[in-house]
């Protein structure tokens, strides 16, 4: 019993400090790029504004568009609740593995894409082929970093991964260089941020997330707003799970759990500097070299499988 | 059964260092320009001799330092300086390939490490060296190297190729016999960089025959109707 109060716990903690880790990107982008930066917590008076605000609905829609936010949004939340953030061994982690994690990611990926096409605006079908044309090829990247993963240790349940790295100390693996590279890209496209997608940017030809959601206001856009940072930050929180968990609670006492959340979020502070030093110094790709930029992915993925083959087994 | 558990940390690093000379084989497989070929190509080098500098120091081998310093001087410093010289005189230095079937090559190449890593398997058995994993990956740099040279028909990419299948043949030395004799290396090292000089005489001689480095024009026959 205990055990489920704390995944809650922690299933809250991981979606309330979201817009928190989107904030952080956004202030050192702007520190970065010159500009006068927002607080860290305009994130949270944005959602804030548009839960407030009124919702308006296109008539042309039908109720897959007023369902979609909540599926979207409930899709993250599930798979926040996946992912260890400052505990392991949670009961939320023993009923699902990453490939769980990878499908509620693809549910909500074709809520999305329904939603757009339902309002029948050009802006929303490009999007949504769009999307669905990068998730095609990020998705096999992702998994054959999975699949890479699950075969050193033995698990595709992430407690146990972050098991089985915090007891093998430190191994300097061939193969995780790879996929560890393979699966920032994925993250990379997969969250809409450059130079896959801008985020920043609305009304351009260029857009593909945004394009998607430009038919949404009100609480439907916050809920989808929330949900896609919820989304970057399980990528970042899987990233630390998988290559760098030392600091996680082990086992469940005050002192460990705030060691624990002490040590993600040094690494997510970390991870969002790297983030916003590559978006700084990267241009956006054009959409037809996108391919071209997963197709690398999936080949160092497929390397780290390779090498893992090769160099550490036998 | 996890092996690479139980290795000394040093010896991670070398196996960590061949899996990234093998990935600037792919890098080499996909690069278009000839600055960036030239470029990964000094990285392959500068990876290799870090790689036999490493070996030398876990196994003791004391004249590997040598054969890294050889490798490290010629290989990642002289000859890329050398070839991108040779890149801005020919002035090609911003041209780019045009690479029919590029997916297809880089699958090709994923297939060909695949292929070296059965036929060194019984290779890998018999030896008892902390390397002898590495075998496979060094076959797999000597095929990728010829699969580039085999794709490309600019007469520069192909010496990169040929260069490249010298850094697969090093790299196999170093890993299943830690290292050919001095004398033989030596011999080797010279070998290349006079390779290197004389395939520069080759590409002036050539572009002032046919006006171009692309080889597959010198599969055709021509009359000079002086």
């Amino acid at each position: 019993m205990i055990g489920w109060l704390l995944a809650l716990l922690q299933t809250l903690l991981f979606i309330a400090s979201a817009p928190l880790l989107a904030g952080w990107i956004k202030r050192l982008k702007c520190g970065l790029e010159n500009r006068a930066a927002p607080p860290v917590w305009q994130p949270y008076r944005d959602l804030a504004r548009l839960f407030g605000k009124n919702v308006v609905v296109a008539d042309t829609t039908s109720w897959l568009f007023r369902l979609a936010p909540y599926v979207i949004f409930g899709a993250a939340v599930l798979a926040a609740s996946v992912v260890p953030l400052v505990a392991t061994h949670l009961p939320t982690s023993a009923i699902a593995d990453v490939i769980v994690l990878v499908a509620f990611f693809a549910l909500a990926r074709f809520f999305q894409a329904l939603a757009a096409l339902d309002a029948g605006t050009a802006f929303g079908g490009m999007g949504a082929s769009r999307e669905m044309t990068i998730a095609s090829l990020a998705e096999p990247a992702m998994l054959l970093v999975v699949f890479t993963f699950a075969v050193t240790a033995n698990t595709t349940n992430l407690s146990t991964a972050v098991d089985h790295t915090l007891g093998g100390g430190f191994v300097l693996r061939p193969s995780f260089i790879f996929i560890a590279l393979a699966l920032l890209m994925v993250a990379v496209a997969e969250t809409g941020r450059i130079p896959v997608d801008n985020p920043a940017t609305h009304l351009e030809l260029t857009m593909i997330h945004e394009a998607m959601v430009l038919e949404y206001s009100g609480r439907h856009l916050a809920l989808i707003e929330w949900a896609n940072q919820t989304k970057l930050m399980i990528y970042g929180v899987l990233f630390v799970d998988l290559f760098i968990p030392w600091g996680i609670a082990y086992e469940i006492s005050a002192a460990n759990v705030a060691i624990g959340a002490a040590a993600v979020a040094a690494k997510l502070a970390f991870l969002g500097l790297v983030l916003a030093i590559s978006e700084t110094v990267m241009a956006k790709l054009r959409l037809f070299r996108v391919p071209g930029y997963l197709g690398f992915a999936f080949m160092l993925g497929f390397l780290g499988m390779l090498s893992h083959v090769i160099l550490e087994v036998g | 059964m996890q092996s690479l558990d139980f290795l000394p940390l040093y010896d991670q690093g070398i196996l960590v260092l061949a899996a990234l000379v093998l990935f600037t084989s792919f890098a080499l497989l996909g690069q278009t320009r000839m600055f960036g070929l030239i470029t990964v190509f000094a990285w392959q080098g500068g990876l290799l001799a870090a790689t036999t500098a490493l070996v030398a120091y876990s196994t003791g081998q004391r004249h590997l330092y040598v054969s890294a310093a050889l490798t490290l001087g010629l290989k990642a410093l002289f000859i890329p300086w050398m070839l991108k010289r040779f890149v801005i005189r020919l002035g090609i230095r911003h041209e780019v390939e045009v690479l029919g079937r590029h997916a297809l090559v880089l699958i090709a190449g994923a297939a060909l490490v695949v292929f070296s890593y059965y036929v060194a398997l019984p290779i890998v058995r018999l030896s008892t060296l902390v390397t002898r994993n590495a075998i496979a990956v060094s076959l797999a740099i000597v095929l990728l190297s010829m699969l580039l040279m085999i794709t490309r028909r600019q007469a520069l990419s192909q010496v990169v190729g040929f260069m490249a299948i010298e850094n697969g043949l090093f790299f196999a030395a170093v890993v299943s016999t830690f290292g050919m004799p001095m004398v033989v290396e030596l011999g080797i090292a010279f070998d290349v960089l006079v390779a290197a000089v004389l395939f520069g005489v080759f590409f002036f001689q050539l572009r002032d025959t046919i006006d171009s480095l692309d080889v597959d024009r010198l599969s055709r026959l021509t009359e000079n109707v002086d």
